[in-house]
Parts: C-alpha cells; structure tokens; sequence
C-alpha cells in the first residue's frame, strides 16, 4: 500500500491507495511546521482505514512548500552565484532584473571566471583551478553557505560544473552547492536564475526533508520516502535536499494526473476547481503537457518544465456580485465556512449559487432557498462561459474532448459545457492531488544537441532513448515498466551536421509499487 | 524619442519583439543589457537622421548568429565596442552615431547597449525596419551602401574583416566565420556616410517600436482592448501604415524543420468563430506569407506578426504552441522596402513564397 499526501498552502490532504484503488483518503489543515500537517493527516487516514504502518510500501509527498517560501520570501539563503564563461557571457551579470526586496534578501556574491562550452562542444576557454579556488576562498571568508555554479551550455557537457563542486567541496566540505545543468536547460540566463533559487532554497529543503521523514519515523512507517517533482515523477528525499526548485508546480501536475488516474483516461482536459482558482490543463498519455514558453517564478523568469495551465479566478469561495453577473476573480477564501451565505455569513458565493441551483447537502441550505432565479441564472451563464473559454484554450482541435472535473471547488458545476463530450466527476475527486503524488513513476531524461551527421537520424534517436531508459532505471524504475513517453526534436538552424537538440524521457514504475 | 531610459523601455522591447515579426531573436536578453546599463545612470541618446551632417560617418553594429545560440552565449558588449573601433579605424575617422542594422528582435537592442558603452547617439532608424535573416537584406544595401568591410569578431578578439565582391558574398563568408566563433559573432559593418545614411535606410522605426509598445501597454492600462490599441495607434502613427487584423485563431498544428539550412515551418491556425476557416502561416526565421484558405493575405516584406489574443504581447516563431489563441496582425512597410530592388532582394520571390509581391492593402 501507498500513501500519496499533498501540502498544499491551506490543506493538506492524505490518500491510502493499493492495487490501483483509494481505500482511505482524509483532509487536515497546513501547519506552519509542515511535518506536523503531514503527521496529522497520515495518522488519520492510517486510522480510518485501520491499516498498520508496516503494511506501507512507501510514501509520496507533494508540497508547494518552497514556491511558496520562495513567493512569501520566507526562509531563503544567502548565496554566490559562479558563472564559467569568461572571456564569454560577462555583459550581464547574474540577477538582472529581480525584484530588487528578493536581491537583497540573497545578499549575492557574484563571480565570473574562466570556463564553458561553445555549441559544438569545444571549450570557451579551460577551466583554471587557481582562480576558482582563489573565488572559493572568498566566499570561505564570508557567512555564505550555498553556491550556485553555471556553465555556458553546461546541458551539453557538465564536466566543468562537476569539476568546479569537486573543489568547493574539497576547501568547503559543509557548504551547498547546485550546478546548473542538473536544473535547467539551454537558456543561460533563465537556467542560471533557477540555479540561484535553487541556492536560495538549499537550506529549507534539508529542514523539510528532515520534518517529512520524522514525521513518518514518529507513525512507525519505515517505507521510503519519494517527493513529486514538477513533471508527476517522483525524487528520492536525497535529490530533494540538492534539488528542491524540481518540485515548483507539482500541486497543479499532482492533481491533473490523479484526475486522469481516477477517471481512467489518459487524454483529456482537467478542471482542477480550488477555493479561489481554477487550473486548467490537458493530460496527453496520463501526463500533463508543458508548457512551451518561459515562466515567471516569484517575479524570476526562468525555464522550469511546468505544466501548460491556465488559471481563473474561479472556486467555490469566488465572490457573486452584481445579480451574478460578476463572479470572482476575489475569493473568500479558507473563510468559506464562515463568509458564505449557507454558513449563516453575509457574502454570496459560488457555493451558495450551486447550494441553491442543485438542492446541495451543504452548510443550511434553507439560507439560500430565497436566492432569485435570475441571480442564479446569471451566475450560471457568467461561470459556464469562464469555464468554456478556458477549456477552449487547452484543446488542441475543435473536436469535442472529454474533461475532468477534480479539486474542493469542483460541486459548482455538474453540467456539461461547451466544447467537451462528457464531463466526468471521478470519486474521491476532492483528493486528486494527493493520488497523483501516490502515483509513483520515476523518470530519465536526455537534453542535447545531437548531429545526426555521424550516425543518422534513426541510430542517434535510438542511443538517445536508451540513454533515457538508462537514467529511468538509475532513478529506481523496475525495468520491464520502463517505456519512453515523450521525444521533441528540435533543428538548430545555422549549425553544421544536421544539428538538433533532443528532448527524451522515459518513465516507468518504481519498484515497491 | 529623444532617448531610451528606464521609463520608455518596457514599451521599447515590446515593440522591438513585434517588428520582429516572429524573429531576429527575442529581446529579453538585449533588454536585460540594457536594464543593466540605464539602472548605472547612463541614458541612450536618439537622434533623427537628418540630425546628423552629409559627411559624418555612421556604423551600424549588429550581433550575427542563431537566435538559440545567442540566449546561451549572450552578445558581448567589450567585443561590440572593438568592433566599432576597429571599424572607425578603417575608415580613418570616428564615428558620429550609430545605427541599427535591423529594427525587430535582439538586434532592435544592440546599439542601444553599446550607446550606454560609448555615449554615441543612435539614429532613429535602421536598415530592415524588421528583422531578416541574412546581411545583405538591408536597405543600406539595397541602395548602394556597401556591407564590406565587415567586421566580424568574438570575444577572444578573433578579428576578421572581410572585402567581398558584393553584398550577398560578404553574408555567405561571414556565416562560415561566425559558426566558427561558436555561431555567435559581434559585426560592425556597411560603414557610411550622413549622405548614404538619410537616402537609404529606414527612418524613425525606434519611435516607432516605442509607440507600438506603448499603444498596447496603454491600452491594457486603461481596459481597452489591446488590439485595438495597436490598430487604432497606425490609424494616427506619424509614419503612415496600413494595419489590419488579417485572422483570429488558435494554433491548430505546428510543423518545424530544418531545410537548405533554414528554421522553416509552418503554423496552422483555425478560426475562433468559424472552425471550417483555416491560415497558414510560413515561416523562416520570420513569418514571410500568411494564406487563408490558400490565398494570400500579408507577405514579405510587409509585417506578419502573431500577437497573444488578450494582451496582444507579440509571440516570437519559437514560443508558437498547440492551442495559443492569436491574433494575426499585418502591418505594410514604407515605401523604401517595396521598391523594385527591394523586393528583388527581400520581397516574397527570393523567399520563393509566392511569384509576385502583392501589397497587403490590395489583397486584404
């Protein structure tokens, strides 16, 4: 049996699934030390469901915990950031055009030196060991704890970042290190900014690891610990602790793959509907699809692998104004129990619309029986037509779709909108995210650029996808699972020998499952 | 616009990244050189070509190579500033001002970098008044400037300058050199006269970039929709353009290849309110022909460019993705890139779009 939990900024929700099925699942509240939410939930449901600890296999967490330290500016370190490139890339330093409160909560040492690769491989200039240490002792004299090191192309060849960690850790065995290619891709700007939050975060994410894993220790759970990373796969706690900015936005994927898990399809649209927002997405294979242009982070741009979304304000706390022909984009919130109308408070919300529209069991539903018809029935149109313009922008054809309707908020539609061909509201809908993090898949991937030249297209695909499924397999993936689930193929144009960079990732099951 | 500061820079680089045209790179990363520079104090200085004297000399400074190249290798501002000097130093005098070699894209913001380097002016103009691929696609060149010597250099001042028999042979031998500086290289070249300069290139597409950007900008400000601002911004513009809304769509299908060594594709969009109504976009490097329903409506050189359907924030070729809902923009270009000679070195037959160069305000 697996245990999925998601810690999302209000709820933290707790699942208990095995072969495929949700025995258990439960809702408790965010504790600012996150561990005791995780603690709380994970006892309730191993309680509900009268289920030992010794029964679980293993347990995957999500947790938007370090976008959101990262958003709040909570928690960050202080951090030099290393850029290998000179005489190269030294026009623009590290960190322009951050919001200036999150430069000075980092405090950053920045240094440039020698170093980096040119597209085809060669090297700008090699890497000169004395003036990295010289950089080394520096930030030995200062109270800086966390280093982030990037490399022009360090996607194409991270032996100089390798190399670079290898003397930081040999003059300062204790300090934090993150080397870009392990984040980023080709961007060097966008990559280098994920590497410095990456830093930034270092010191939390041993905090939170610690927190998770003795929370479990404390429930006599001896399982491993996996944490969802923002594509739906999983990371081992150890990788977390190095690479926390991996999990950004792995609440939106968690929920959009555990809407496709519980429904059993895996292509369709995914309305997550929370207490504020919507997010919208589409699964293709079980998997969200990613986004294709660069995404802000806490003012920062940057070039995670997200999931593509687009949120609205809408949720079941959305404010009702204006004879319901203005719904949201403000919210009551966590208030909801206290504001709405059918919990005796003196704002109308979404809730309140669908209590009234669908005779629904919740709160006091006789609070909202005077509600006019025309209110509801504006309302109804204004969040029928969010719904269908937000959907209309996920597909990919003017073919009808099935979607899924997940997420708390979700009891404010149960009809069909424009655009789909059925809507689908699977059990245990408001837990979606927290079976998407029990849906344990652990992935490899291969980012390069290739030259189809010397071996042709077919034989250099094929090697790369082996490498991939290689990876996969390092990551913990039972080998007979292992399948390749995306591959893009991207022409430089301008580069000798047929160049193109390939993007390849192969997923399978982890082993325990 | 008499000069670029920390205020009009937004708006600048939003308009940079729509006379784009889908290429010449995106500007995020020239406008972060620049945001660089103008937060020390410094500010760029914009002049009008008839600003200048007949016998001054002015250089155009641009950044050659692969726009996915550049994000990683970042154009060098030390090397730019040599370039230059180099190039004064050839033509035995120094140079007055500085010109852009193209309007749209990354290179929209070189001279702007190198001004706050140098405190050289920058003309109110450039040679493409957009982005295109190749060096001899300039009016500069178009009209008897030429591109050689060229300058073409790197960071470890590898320094090559090129004599070539003629425009398009000067672009062939500096792609060979700039692959080998790792497809990255700093030019400086069709060095001019103030006479050479007022005849040939296109004037006042810096302002023009600036009030683009400003018309959107200004537009979102105020609830209005951001389209609109662009459209009704051409109705007044100082330089007279024909602008027109040719397709509201989503992206339907996306096909990217590489061939005769171009990024070349093609962009499929469906109609927002009639899905049996379809336009093609072709693309190289730049968006170069929009057809509907097999017929054209918009192409080269005129302006083809595919704006975000809410905000109307421009969308370069390489951010196209399944399912984007845009707006298709054409824009005409003034009468110097329309020319006989013009359309013979950029228009849609050497692009080998289309047989015959059709105005957008005839077929749309």
């Amino acid at each position: 049996m697996q245990i999925g939990v998601d810690v999302g900024g209000t709820n933290t929700d707790g699942v208990i699934m095995s072969d495929g099925k949700v025995l258990v699942s439960d809702k408790k509240v965010t504790t600012s030390n996150v561990g005791d939410g995780v603690f709380n939930v994970i006892k309730s449901v191993l309680e509900k469901g009268k289920i030992s600890s010794d029964k679980i296999s293993s347990v995957m967490v999500g947790t938007t915990h370090f976008t959101n330290a990262l958003v709040e500016r909570k928690k960050l370190q202080k951090i030099a950031a290393i850029r290998l490139s000179l005489p190269a890339a030294d026009s623009l330093e590290q960190m322009i055009g951050w919001p200036k409160d999150l430069i000075s909560t980092l405090s950053p040492k920045k240094y440039f030196a020698k170093g980096g690769y040119e597209v085809d491989g060669r090297e700008i200039s090699p890497l000169d060991e004395d003036e990295i240490n010289k950089i080394i002792d520096d930030i030995g004299n200062s109270d800086i704890n966390s280093i982030a090191v990037n490399s022009v192309y360090s996607p194409l060849n991270s032996t100089m970042e390798e190399k670079t960690a290898e003397l930081i850790s040999k003059k300062l065995p204790n300090i934090k290190i993150s080397l870009s290619h392990a984040i980023g891709k080709v961007g060097l700007i966008e990559r280098e900014n994920a590497t410095i939050i990456n830093a930034a975060l270092a010191g939390l994410a041993e905090e939170i690891i610690e927190a998770f894993e003795s929370a479990l220790q404390n429930l006599n759970i001896n399982a491993p610990l996996y944490i969802s990373q923002n594509d739906g796969t999983l990371m081992l706690p150890n990788k977390v602790k190095s690479y926390p900015v991996l999990t950004f936005a792995c609440g939106p994927t968690n929920s959009m793959r555990g809407a496709a898990f519980l429904s059993g399809l895996d292509e369709s649209v995914i309305v997550d509907i929370g207490g504020t927002t919507t997010d919208i997405g589409y699964i293709k294979q079980g998997f969200p699809r990613q986004s294709a242009v660069a995404t802000d982070v806490g003012g920062v741009r940057t070039n995670f692998r997200m999931p593509d979304i687009v949120s609205i304000g809408l949720g079941g706390g959305s404010i009702v104004r204006e004879n319901g022909n203005k719904i949201g984009p403000d919210s009551v919130g966590y208030l909801l129990t206290e504001k709405a109308k059918v919990f005796g408070g003196d704002t109308l919300t979404a809730t309140d619309i669908a209590v009234a529209k669908y005779n629904l069991d919740i709160g006091d539903p006789s609070l909202v029986i005077n509600i006019d018809k025309s209110l509801i029935d504006n309302s109804k149109k204004q969040f029928t037509k969010l719904l269908e313009d937000s959907i209309d922008k996920m597909k990919t054809s003017s073919e009808e779709v099935p979607a899924i309707f997940v997420g708390g908020g979700t009891i404010i539609n149960k009809e069909k909108v424009k655009g789909i061909s059925e809507l689908i509201i699977p059990d245990n809908f408001a837990v979606a995210n927290a079976v998407g993090a029990a849906l344990g898949q652990v992935s490899g991937e291969v980012d390069r650029v290739f030259h189809y030249d010397k071996l042709g297209r077919d034989k250099t695909i094929e090697n790369a996808k082996l490498e991939a499924k290689e990876k996969a397999k390092e990551a913990g993936a039972i080998e007979k699972t292992i399948e390749v689930m995306e591959i893009n193929e991207n022409p430089l144009a301008y580069l000798p020998g047929r160049s193109v960079r390939l993007q390849i990732k192969a997923i399978g099951d982890l082993e325990n499952i | 616009m008499d000069k670029l500061t920390l205020d009009n820079l937004e708006d600048f680089l939003r308009g940079t990244a729509f006379l784009g045209t889908g290429g010449g790179g995106d500007p995020y990363v020239g406008g972060l050189m620049l945001r660089q520079e103008l937060e020390k104090g410094t500010d760029c200085k914009i002049i009008k070509g008839s600003e200048v004297d007949d016998n001054d000399l002015i250089i155009p400074i641009a950044v050659m190579g692969a726009p996915t190249v550049i994000v990683e290798r970042l154009p060098n501002a030390k090397s730019c500033i040599k370039a230059l000097r180099k190039m004064e130093e050839l033509m035995g005098k120094k140079a007055a001002a500085l010109i852009g070699a193209e309007a749209g894209g990354i290179n929209g913001t070189l001279p702007f970098i190198l001004s706050s380097y140098t405190g050289l002016p920058v003309i109110d103009g450039d040679g493409m008044g957009r982005a295109f691929p190749e060096l001899q696609m300039c009016t500069f060149g178009v009209y008897g400037v030429n591109c050689s010597p060229l300058i073409v250099r790197d960071e470890k001042d590898n320094e090559i300058i090129i004599n070539a028999e003629n425009n398009h042979a000067a672009e062939m031998f500096a792609r060979v050199i700039c692959m080998q500086m790792g497809t990255k290289s700093e030019i400086a070249l069709y060095p001019m006269t103030g006479k050479q300069m007022k005849d040939t290139a296109v004037h006042h597409t810096c302002t023009l970039a600036y009030e683009i950007g400003r018309s959107i900008r200004e537009a979102r400000d105020t609830g209005k929709s951001p389209l609109n601002g662009i459209i009704d911004y051409f109705k007044t513009s100082f330089d007279k353009r024909y602008c027109k809304l040719l397709f509201e769509g989503k992206v339907t299908d996306l096909l990217r290849e590489t061939t005769d060594g171009w990024a070349k594709g093609t962009v499929k969009l469906t109609s927002l309110t009639d899905s049996s109504k379809e336009m093609t976009v072709q693309l190289q490097n730049e968006f170069l022909i929009a057809l509907v329903d097999n017929k054209p409506v918009a192409m080269v050189p005129d302006l083809i460019c595919l704006v975000d359907l809410e905000t109307a924030e421009p969308i370069t070729a390489e951010a196209v993705k399944y399912g984007q809902r845009v707006h298709v923009i054409g824009v005409s270009v003034p009468a110097n890139m329309r020319t006989k000679e013009a359309l013979d070195t950029f228009g849609p037959v050497p692009f080998k779009v289309y047989d015959k160069y059709i105005p957008i305000e005839e077929i749309s």
